[in-house]
C-alpha cells in the first residue's frame, strides 16, 4: 500500500514537471515564432509599400468613367498577375467592372476574379449575381464563359449556386455549354467533395450525351470524380468507341485510357497461354479467325465483339498528328490487343522519335519497357535507336537501354560495333552507361561473353577514370558468372589498382581479390598491405571491402596476413562510421577464435567463402511494366497520386449484355428506329445502332449550331458518310460478300441471306441516313467514290436502297432488274423498302425544317363547320403524327365558384379532354352551373377577363337558371401552354364573381397517336435540354401496364403509344396551343421507374414530371 | 490535369505564371532549378521531375522553359504535346516565341492561355478557333483599337468550335484563291568513318498554304504513293480515303498548316547526296591537332546542293582553330566549342576543302574521341525519295484556284562519324 502510494505520487510529480517544462517549451516556441512572423511580415510589407503608389494610380484608373482607361488599367493588373505579383488590394476596384459591356475588359476582370476570389471571398460574392444573370443569356458563348468563371471561383459559400448552375448547364442546348459544365464538375468536386453523389448524377447524364464536344470533358470528370463507377460506362461504351474518331484530340487521349481500364475489367484475356513463345503459330491462328468467321467456332477463345470494336476504332488514331493520341493508342494495343496485333503500333511509335526532345524521352521510356517483353516488335527498327552525338544525355541512355534489350545472337555483333563508337563518346556518363550495356549483353548472350570481357579489359587502359571504373565494376560482375579461367584478368586489375581512385571500382577490385584470393595467392596479401596503409583515407565502401578482404585472407592464408588483419580490424574498431565499426566487430568475432565466440567460429569459412550466385545484370526498366504504359507513373517509375491500377483480365468475362443499348434507354431515343424491328439478339448488328444516332446527332447539331453555314453541315454529312463507309467495310467483312456477289447469289443462299438482312437492318438504315444526309456532297462530286464503296460494301439490301436514295427520295419504283432478281422474297423486301422510304422522307424533313411534323398548315375552319366534324381528328398534324381521339380517364371536377360566395350560384368545371370546337388552340372546359338559391338567376355570362389578352370562347349567355337546376356549358380557353390561371368574371344579372380556372398541366395536352418508331424518332430530336427525367418509386399496385397507363392518363391527356410487351411505356401528346410534342416514356425497373419527358416546353415538362411522379407513387 | 504553367528563361527567371486551379507558389520551381544546375546542357534537364507534392513536366523551346505543374496522374505526353502547342501558338501569333515578345504581349498571352485550358484540360487549341476568339496583334489593329476603343477579343463562339471541322472557320473569302504545297524531305543518316552508311532514312512532310474561298474540298493524289510507309495526318485528312485509295482528301484549314508527315519505306535504298572525306587527328605530343575535310557530290539527282554547312562539336580541350577554307568561311564558337563551316553551293568541279591546325589546351590530355560532323544541305526541286504529286483537284467551289507544288530535300539529322 505504502509502496503503491509513493510510486503514484512520484508519477504525479514527474508528470507535473513534464507539464511545466512543456509549457515553458511552448512559451518559448511561441515567442520564437512570433518573432519570425514579425520578420516575415515586415519583409513582405516593404516591397508592397514601394509599389503602393503605382497601385493607387491603377485604382484611380479603374474607377474612372472612361472605358479605355479601365482597360488599360486592367491590362496592367493582368501584367502584375502574370509576373506573380500581388494585386489583391485592387479587388474592390476591379470587381465593380465585372458587368462591363466591353468584352475584353470583362474577360480581364474574370482573370483577376478567378485569381483572387479565394482570398477575398466576401467581395467576390458581389460578382456572383452577374454570372447568374449571364447564365441565362441567349448567347451560348456568354453562358459558357459565365459558368467557367463562376465555377472557377473557389469560394465554398457558392457551392449550392454552382451545383444548380451545373445541373442547368448540363441540360443546355449548346454542347459547348455542356462541355463547360463537365469541366465545372471537376472544379466543384475539388472545392467540395461532399457533392460527389449529386455530381455523379450529372456525370451520368452527360455521359449519355452524344456530342463529340462533350465526350472528352465528361470522361475527364468521370476519371476525377468517380473512376470506379465502371457501371456508368457500360451503356455508353459502344457510343464512346464510335464517337472516338471525331472527338477532339485531347478528349481522345482521356477516353482511350479510360476505355483501356474499362476493357481490362470487362473482357477476357486475348493472350493465350504461352503465346509469348509461340508467336508465329498464334498469328496464323488468329488471322484465320478474322478471315473466316466460321472457323472461330472451333477455337476456345473468341474475342468479345465489343473488345474488337474498341481495337478497330482506335487503330486509325495511330495516324494522328498528336503524339499523345498515338501513345495512348499504342498503350491500348499493348494492354488489350492479342499479342500478334500489337506490332502495328511499332511504326507509329518509331515515327514519334522524330518529334521534340521531350516527346522522344517519353516514347523511348515506353519503348524500353515494351522491348524487354517483346524484342521482336522493335528489332526491325533497331537502327532508329542508334545514338547521335547531338542527342541529350537522357535520350542517349534510353536508346542504349533499348538497343541492349534488342540484342540477340543475330544482331549482337552489329550492336557491339555500335557500342564501340559510344564508348569513345565525349559524354563520359554515356560512355559509362555503354559499358554497363556491354556487360548486360555479355551476360545475356553467352556467345559473346568472352569477346565483351576482353573488350572491357582493353578499356581498363582507358585514360578516362569513369570509363575504367565502370569497366572494373562490370568486369567484376562478369567474372563472377564464370570465375574459373580468368585469374590473369584479376591480376591485371590488381596492377591497375593503384591508378584507380573511383571508390566503387576500388571496392570491386578488393572484393574480387578476396573472393578469388586462392587463385591469386601472391597478389592478394600485397594488395591488403597497400590497403592497410591507406585505410583511414578510403571511402566507406572501400573500407568495408578491405575488412572483407582481410577476413577472407585470414581464413585462407593466416600465416601471411594475421598481423595485417589485426591491424586493419583495430583501425576499423575506431572508425567514425558505425557501419564499419559494426562490421569490424562482427568479423573479429567470427574469425578470431576466443572463448566467447561459440559455434559460429567453426563455420566462418563456410560463411565468408560460400559460393555466391552471380548477379543478374538487368534492365532498369524491368519492373516498369507494373504501370500502365504512357502514364506519369510509368515515366517516374513510382506510383503518382491518382494513378489507377490496371486490373488483371477477369478469368470469366462479366455479363456482356450490360453494354447492350436497349430501346428503352432514354438517352438513346432514336435507337428504336433501328432496334425495334428486330429483337436485340445479335450483338453484331447492334453495334451500329449507336452509330446511327451519332450521325443524326451530327446532322442535327450542325443544323442547329448558331451561324453554321450550310457548307459546314455539308461537311459533317460527308464526314458521316465516310464513317458509314468505314463501318460498312466492316460489315462486309462480316458477311464476306460484296454487293455484286450477293446480288447474284443463287436461290439456295437466299434464305440465309434473308436472315442476314434481318440482322443487318441496322447498318442499312444507318447508311441510308448517312446517304440521305450526304446528298449535298454528292452533288459536289466528291462523294461518289466513297459512296460506291460504301454501297458495295453493304449487303445487297443496302446497295439497293442506296441507289434509291441516289435517284431521289420521292420514292421511285425499285429498279426492275433488281426486282426480278429478288422475286423470291419480294414480299419481305417491299416491306423493308416501304419502311426505308418513310424513313428517308422523315430524315429529309429533319434536315430541312426545324419542326417537321407541323409542315402542313391546318386549313382555317370555322367553328360551326368544326362542330360538324366533331370527333374526327383535327388536321393540325402531319400524316405521320396524328392527334387522336382522347383516351378517357376518370374526370376530375374542380370547384370554380362555391354557392356561398356565389350567392347561390355554384360552378364547377372539368376538362372533358375533347378537342375544343371553337379554336384548335383552346382547351375545352366544361362548366356546370347550378343554382342552389331559392330564386332563379338570370343572364349568366362571362364578364371581364384577365390577363387582358386572354382568349376565351365564352358560352352563350344563359338567360335564366331556375332554382335547383343546373346546366352544363362548354368553354374554350387558350392557356397558351402555360399553367397560368385564367381569371374572369362570372356575371349574373345582379352580381359579378371573380373566378379563375387553374389548368392542370396534363390538361394542356391533347393525345396524339404515333407508332413506336415515330415516337423514338421524335424523341431523338428532343434531347438535351428538352429532356427531363426522374426516377420514380413505383407503388406496387402500379406495376402492371394497365395500371401505369391508367395513372398516366389520369394526370395527362396523352395518347398511349402501342409498343411491344416490354417494360417501357410510351405516351405522346401535343400541347394544345402550340402543338409542341410532349413525349412521355416510362421505363419500369423492379420497384422504381425511370420517367422521361421530352418536349420543347421545359417548364411544362418539369411540372408534368412532378404530377406524374405523384400519381405513380401514390395509390 | 495541368495545374499551373511557369515560363522560365535561360538565366532562371520566372517571367510569367498562370494558374488554372488554385495558386501554387513558384517555389515549386526550385526543384527544377536544382535539376537544371545538375545538367550540363539545358537540353539535358529531364522533362519529367518528381517533387514531394507535385510533378513538373518541362518543355524546352526557343531558349525558354515551359514548366507545367501537375498534381495527379496524367499521360506525360499529353502535357508535353500541349505545351508545345502553346509554344506553337505563340509563334503563330507573334512570329516568334521568345521572352521579349511574350513580355511585350503579356495580356494577349494571358488571354490565350485562359482560352486554351479550362481547369487544366485543353479547351481550344486549334489556331483558327483561337484567332476568332483573340485576334492576333497587328500594328494596324492596335491603332484602330486605340481610336475606336474596340478590343481584340471576340464575343461570339467561333464557328469552328462547334462544327465537326474545328480547323476551318466559316465565310472565308479571298480575291486570289491559291493552294500551295511544299513537299519537304529530310535525310536522316549516320555515316561511319569510312563513309559507309550505318543508317539512313527519309522523313517527309507536306506543308500547305491554302487560301481558298468558301468550303473547298481538296483531293491530292500521288504518282507513287507506295513509297510512303508510315504517315500521320492533320485531322482534316479523311483516313478512310487514304486507306482505300491512297489519296489525300480533305477540307483544308485556312492558311498555313502541316498536311501530313510521312516516312519513306526502308526497302528503298536512300540516296546520300554528298560524300565527306575527312581526317581529324590529335597528336599525342604537342598541343595541337590537324583537320582536313573535303566534301563532294554523290547522288544529287542532277541538281545542285545548296546551303551546305558543316557543324562540328569539338572536344572540350580544343582552344582555337586555324584553318583555311577553299570555299565559304568558318567560325569557331569557343564557349560552345562548335566549329561551323558555311560552304554554300557545292561546285562539283571545285570541291570545297577545309584544312588546318587545331590548337589544344596546354597540358590537357589528348581527346579520346574524334568529333562527329553534322551536315546541313538543301536540294531544291527534288524530293530525294522520288515522291511526286500527280494532281490536286478541288470540289465544292466553283472558282479555279492557283495550284502549286514545290519539292525540297534537306539534310535532317545527318551525321558523319570520325
Amino acid at each position: 500500500m505504502d509502496v503503491g502510494f509513493s510510486v503514484r505520487s512520484e508519477a504525479v510529480g514527474a508528470m507535473r514537471t513534464a507539464l511545466n517544462s512543456a509549457e515553458n517549451l511552448q512559451l518559448t516556441l511561441k515567442t520564437g515564432l512570433s518573432q519570425e512572423e514579425k520578420a516575415l511580415t515586415h519583409a513582405e510589407r516593404s516591397p508592397e509599400e514601394t509599389r503602393k503608389a503605382g497601385n493607387e494610380d491603377l485604382k484611380e484608373m479603374l474607377e474612372s468613367n472612361k472605358e479605355s482607361l479601365k482597360l488599360e488599367a486592367m491590362k496592367r493588373v493582368v501584367g502584375l498577375i502574370a509576373k506573380g505579383k500581388n494585386a489583391s488590394e485592387l479587388f474592390p476596384a476591379v470587381v465593380k467592372n465585372v458587368a462591363s459591356k466591353n468584352i475584353e475588359l470583362k474577360k480581364l476582370v474574370y482573370v483577376y476574379l478567378v485569381r483572387y476570389a479565394e482570398e477575398q471571398q466576401d467581395l467576390a460574392l458581389l460578382s456572383i449575381s452577374t454570372f447568374q444573370r449571364a447564365l441565362k443569356e441567349p448567347n451560348q458563348f456568354i453562358r459558357a464563359s459565365a459558368l467557367r468563371v463562376l465555377s472557377s471561383i473557389r469560394v465554398s459559400i457558392i457551392v449550392p449556386i454552382m451545383m444548380l448552375a451545373i445541373k442547368e448547364a448540363s441540360a443546355d442546348m449548346s454542347p459547348y455549354v455542356r462541355k463547360t459544365a463537365a469541366h465545372a464538375i471537376q472544379k466543384l468536386y475539388s472545392l467540395d467533395p461532399d457533392q460527389k453523389e449529386q455530381l455523379i448524377e450529372v456525370i451520368e447524364k452527360l455521359l449519355k450525351d452524344k456530342s463529340t464536344l462533350v465526350a472528352g470533358s465528361v470522361v475527364v470528370a468521370f476519371d476525377e470524380v468517380c473512376p470506379d463507377r465502371i457501371d456508368l460506362i457500360h451503356k455508353n461504351y459502344r457510343k464512346l468507341c464510335n464517337l472516338l474518331v471525331d472527338v477532339e484530340e485531347w478528349g481522345q487521349v482521356v477516353i482511350i485510357s479510360m476505355l483501356t481500364r474499362y476493357a481490362r475489367t470487362q473482357f477476357t484475356s486475348p493472350w493465350k497461354e504461352g503465346a509469348m513463345f509461340d508467336e508465329d503459330n498464334e498469328k496464323a491462328f488468329y488471322e484465320s479467325e478474322e478471315e473466316k468467321k466460321d472457323q472461330t467456332e472451333a477455337t476456345p477463345y473468341t474475342m468479345d465483339p465489343d473488345h474488337r470494336l474498341l481495337l478497330r476504332n482506335t487503330k486509325p488514331l495511330l495516324q494522328s498528328r498528336n503524339t499523345a493520341v498515338v501513345m495512348s493508342v499504342a498503350q491500348l494495343y499493348w494492354h488489350l490487343a492479342p499479342k500478334h496485333e500489337v506490332n502495328i503500333v511499332t511504326k507509329s511509335l518509331v515515327r514519334l522519335l522524330r518529334s521534340h526532345r521531350e516527346v522522344q524521352y517519353i516514347v523511348l521510356q515506353n519503348i524500353a519497357t515494351m522491348s524487354i517483353q517483346r524484342k521482336g516488335m522493335f528489332e526491325p527498327f533497331m537502327k532508329s535507336f542508334y545514338v547521335r552525338s547531338t542527342d541529350a544525355t537522357h535520350i542517349k541512355t534510353l536508346k542504349l537501354e533499348i538497343l541492349t534489350n534488342l540484342a540477340n545472337e543475330a544482331n549482337i555483333s552489329t550492336i557491339l560495333r555500335e557500342f564501340q563508337t559510344y564508348v569513345k563518346s565525349q559524354d563520359k556518363a554515356f560512355a559509362a552507361a555503354t559499358i554497363q550495356a556491354i556487360g548486360r549483353c555479355a551476360t545475356d548472350i553467352s556467345e559473346v561473353t568472352d569477346t565483351c570481357l576482353s573488350g572491357l579489359v582493353l578499356l581498363l587502359s582507358n585514360r578516362d577514370e569513369t570509363v575504367v571504373a565502370e569497366s572494373v565494376v562490370v568486369i567484376k560482375k562478369l567474372l563472377q558468372t564464370q570465375p574459373t579461367q580468368h585469374s590473369d584478368i584479376i591480376k591485371h586489375m590488381a596492377k591497375l589498382f593503384d591508378n584507380i581512385s573511383v571508390s566503387m571500382a576500388r571496392a570491386s577490385i578488393l572484393w574480387l581479390m578476396g573472393e578469388y584470393c586462392e587463385r591469386v595467392p601472391k597478389i592478394a596479401p600485397d594488395v591488403l598491405r597497400k590497403m592497410a596503409k591507406t585505410f583511414t583515407a578510403e571511402e566507406d565502401i572501400v573500407k568495408l571491402q578491405t575488412v572483407n578482404l582481410a577476413a577472407k585472407l585470414y581464413l585462407t592464408n593466416s600465416k601471411q596476413t594475421k598481423l595485417l588483419t589485426q591491424y586493419i580490424l583495430n583501425l576499423g574498431k575506431y572508425d567514425q562510421s558505425y557501419d564499419i565499426r559494426d562490421r569490424t566487430r562482427f568479423v573479429r568475432q567470427l574469425i578470431v577464435p576466443n572463448e566467447k565466440s561459440g559455434a559460429l567460429n567453426k563455420y566462418a569459412r563456410r560463411i565468408l567463402l560460400a559460393p555466391k550466385p552471380a548477379p543478374m545484370l538487368e534492365s532498369a526498366f524491368k519492373d516498369r511494366d507494373r504501370f500502365q504504359l504512357g502514364t506519369l507513373s510509368h515515366s517516374i517509375n513510382s506510383k503518382a497520386t491518382g494513378y489507377q491500377e490496371l486490373s488483371d483480365w477477369p478469368a470469366v468475362a462479366p455479363d456482356q449484355s450490360v453494354r447492350n443499348v436497349e430501346v428503352v434507354e432514354p438517352a438513346q431515343e432514336s435507337a428504336p428506329l433501328v432496334g425495334k424491328t428486330k429483337k436485340p439478339k445479335s450483338s453484331d448488328a447492334k453495334f451500329y445502332s449507336d452509330d446511327e444516332e451519332e450521325k443524326e446527332e451530327e446532322a442535327s447539331e450542325s443544323g442547329g449550331s448558331e451561324g453554321s453555314s450550310s457548307s459546314s453541315s455539308e461537311e459533317s454529312s460527308s464526314e458521316s458518310e465516310e464513317q458509314s463507309s468505314d463501318e460498312s467495310d466492316e460489315t462486309s467483312s462480316d458477311s464476306g460478300k460484296s454487293s455484286s456477289g450477293s446480288e447474284k447469289s443463287s436461290s439456295e443462299s437466299e434464305p440465309e441471306q434473308k436472315k442476314k438482312t434481318k440482322t443487318k437492318k441496322a447498318p442499312q438504315k444507318k447508311s441510308k441516313a448517312a446517304a440521305a444526309a450526304s446528298s449535298d456532297s454528292d452533288e459536289n462530286g466528291n462523294g461518289p467514290v466513297t459512296r460506291d464503296s460504301s454501297s458495295s460494301a453493304q449487303s445487297s439490301f443496302g446497295s439497293e436502297t442506296d441507289s434509291e436514295d441516289d435517284s431521289d427520295s420521292d420514292a421511285p419504283p425499285p429498279p426492275p432488274a433488281q426486282q426480278k432478281k429478288k422475286k423470291s422474297d419480294v414480299k419481305a423486301k417491299l416491306k423493308v423498302e416501304e419502311k426505308s422510304k418513310m424513313e428517308v422522307s422523315l430524315l429529309d424533313l429533319n434536315d430541312f425544317s426545324p419542326a417537321p411534323a407541323n409542315a402542313p398548315k391546318p386549313a382555317v375552319i370555322s367553328p360551326s363547320l368544326l362542330s360538324d366534324l366533331e370527333g374526327l381528328s383535327l388536321s393540325n398534324v402531319s400524316s405521320t403524327v396524328q392527334v387522336t381521339a382522347p383516351s378517357f380517364g376518370p374526370v376530375k371536377t374542380h370547384e370554380l365558384l362555391h354557392h356561398m360566395t356565389g350567392k347561390g350560384l355554384s360552378a364547377k368545371y372539368h376538362f372533358p379532354r375533347q378537342p375544343c370546337l371553337y379554336q384548335p388552340s383552346m382547351v375545352a372546359v366544361q362548366v356546370i352551373l347550378a343554382n342552389s338559391s331559392d330564386h332563379s338567376l338570370e343572364k349568366i355570362h362571362i364578364g371581364d377577363r384577365s390577363p387582358a389578352g386572354l382568349n376565351i370562347h365564352c358560352f352563350n349567355t344563359i338567360e335564366r337558371l331556375e332554382p335547383e337546376a343546373s346546366v352544363t356549358v362548354s368553354m374554350g380557353i387558350d392557356f397558351s401552354d402555360s399553367t397560368q390561371a385564367a381569371n374572369f368574371q362570372l356575371c349574373t344579372k345582379e352580381d359579378q364573381f371573380s373566378v379563375s380556372i387553374q389548368p392542370v398541366v396534363g390538361e394542356l395536352l391533347m393525345p396524339s397517336t404515333m407508332s413506336e418508331q415515330d415516337f423514338s424518332k421524335e424523341q431523338g430530336k428532343l434531347l438535351g435540354m428538352n429532356e427531363t427525367s426522374a426516377t420514380v418509386a413505383m407503388a406496387t399496385a402500379n406495376t402492371s401496364s394497365q395500371a401505369v397507363s391508367k395513372q398516366v392518363l389520369s394526370v395527362a391527356n396523352v395518347g398511349v403509344v402501342s409498343s411491344g410487351p416490354n417494360d417501357l411505356h410510351r405516351f405522346a401528346g401535343r400541347t394544345v396551343s402550340s402543338g409542341a410534342l410532349v413525349l412521355v416514356s416510362l421505363e419500369l425497373k423492379e420497384s422504381s421507374a425511370l420517367l422521361t419527358i421530352n418536349t420543347e416546353k421545359s417548364v411544362m415538362a418539369s411540372m408534368l414530371l412532378r404530377d406524374l411522379k405523384q400519381a405513380l407513387a401514390l395509390a | 490535369m495541368i495545374h499551373s504553367l511557369f515560363l522560365i528563361n535561360h538565366s532562371g527567371d520566372i517571367f510569367l505564371e498562370k494558374h488554372w486551379k488554385s495558386v501554387i507558389s513558384h517555389s515549386v520551381c526550385d526543384y527544377f532549378f536544382e535539376a537544371k544546375e545538375k545538367a550540363v546542357d539545358p537540353e539535358d534537364v529531364p522533362p519529367v521531375l518528381q517533387t514531394p507534392h507535385h510533378y513538373l513536366i518541362t518543355v524546352h523551346r526557343g531558349k525558354l522553359f515551359f514548366l507545367s505543374v501537375v498534381q495527379t496522374e496524367v499521360p506525360p505526353l499529353f502535357v508535353i504535346e500541349f505545351l508545345h502547342r502553346v509554344a506553337d501558338t505563340f509563334q503563330d501569333y507573334f512570329g516568334e516565341c521568345s521572352e521579349s515578345v511574350i513580355k511585350d504581349n503579356v495580356v494577349t498571352v494571358y488571354e490565350l492561355l485562359e482560352e486554351m485550358l479550362d481547369n487544366g484540360f485543353p479547351l481550344a487549341t486549334e489556331s483558327n478557333v483561337l484567332k476568332e476568339l483573340i485576334r492576333p496583334p497587328t500594328i494596324l489593329r492596335s491603332v484602330v483599337n486605340t481610336l475606336t476603343g474596340s478590343s481584340n477579343v471576340g464575343d461570339t463562339l467561333p464557328t469552328g468550335q462547334l462544327s465537326t471541322i474545328p480547323w476551318r472557320r466559316a465565310d472565308v473569302k479571298y480575291t486570289n484563291n491559291e493552294a500551295y504545297f511544299d513537299v519537304i524531305e529530310e535525310i536522316d543518316a549516320i555515316l561511319d568513318k569510312s563513309g559507309t552508311t550505318v543508317f539512313a532514312e527519309i522523313q517527309g512532310v507536306i506543308e500547305a498554304s491554302v487560301r481558298l474561298t468558301g468550303m473547298p474540298d481538296l483531293t491530292l493524289s500521288f504518282m507513287n504513293p507506295r513509297l510512303l510507309d508510315d504517315v500521320s495526318f492533320h485531322p482534316c485528312v479523311r483516313f478512310k480515303r487514304w486507306e482505300s485509295e491512297r489519296t489525300l482528301s480533305f477540307i483544308p484549314p485556312d492558311g498555313n498548316f502541316t498536311l501530313m508527315n510521312y516516312h519513306v519505306s526502308s526497302q528503298n535504298p536512300v540516296a546520300i547526296p554528298v560524300y565527306v572525306k575527312q581526317s581529324i587527328s590529335f597528336f599525342e605530343s604537342g598541343p595541337c591537332g590537324r583537320l582536313d575535310i573535303t566534301i563532294g557530290p554523290k547522288q544529287t539527282m542532277g541538281k545542285t546542293v545548296e546551303a551546305l554547312m558543316v557543324k562540328i562539336h569539338m572536344p572540350k580541350a580544343v582552344l582555337s582553330a586555324n584553318l583555311t577554307a577553299t570555299q565559304g568561311n568558318y567560325t569557331y564558337d569557343l564557349p560552345n566549342k562548335v566549329l561551323v563551316w558555311d560552304i554554300g553551293k557545292l561546285n562539283p568541279q571545285k570541291l570545297p576543302n577545309l584544312k588546318g591546325i587545331l590548337s589544344l589546351q596546354a597540358g590537357a590530355p589528348k581527346p579520346e574521341d574524334n568529333p562527329s560532323l553534322n551536315i546541313d544541305l538543301r536540294i531544291q526541286q527534288v524530293a530525294i525519295s522520288g515522291l511526286k504529286v500527280s494532281r490536286l483537284e478541288m470540289f465544292g467551289e466553283k472558282y479555279k484556284p492557283f495550284k502549286g507544288v514545290k519539292y525540297v530535300t534537306k539534310a535532317g539529322k545527318f551525321q558523319v562519324r570520325t
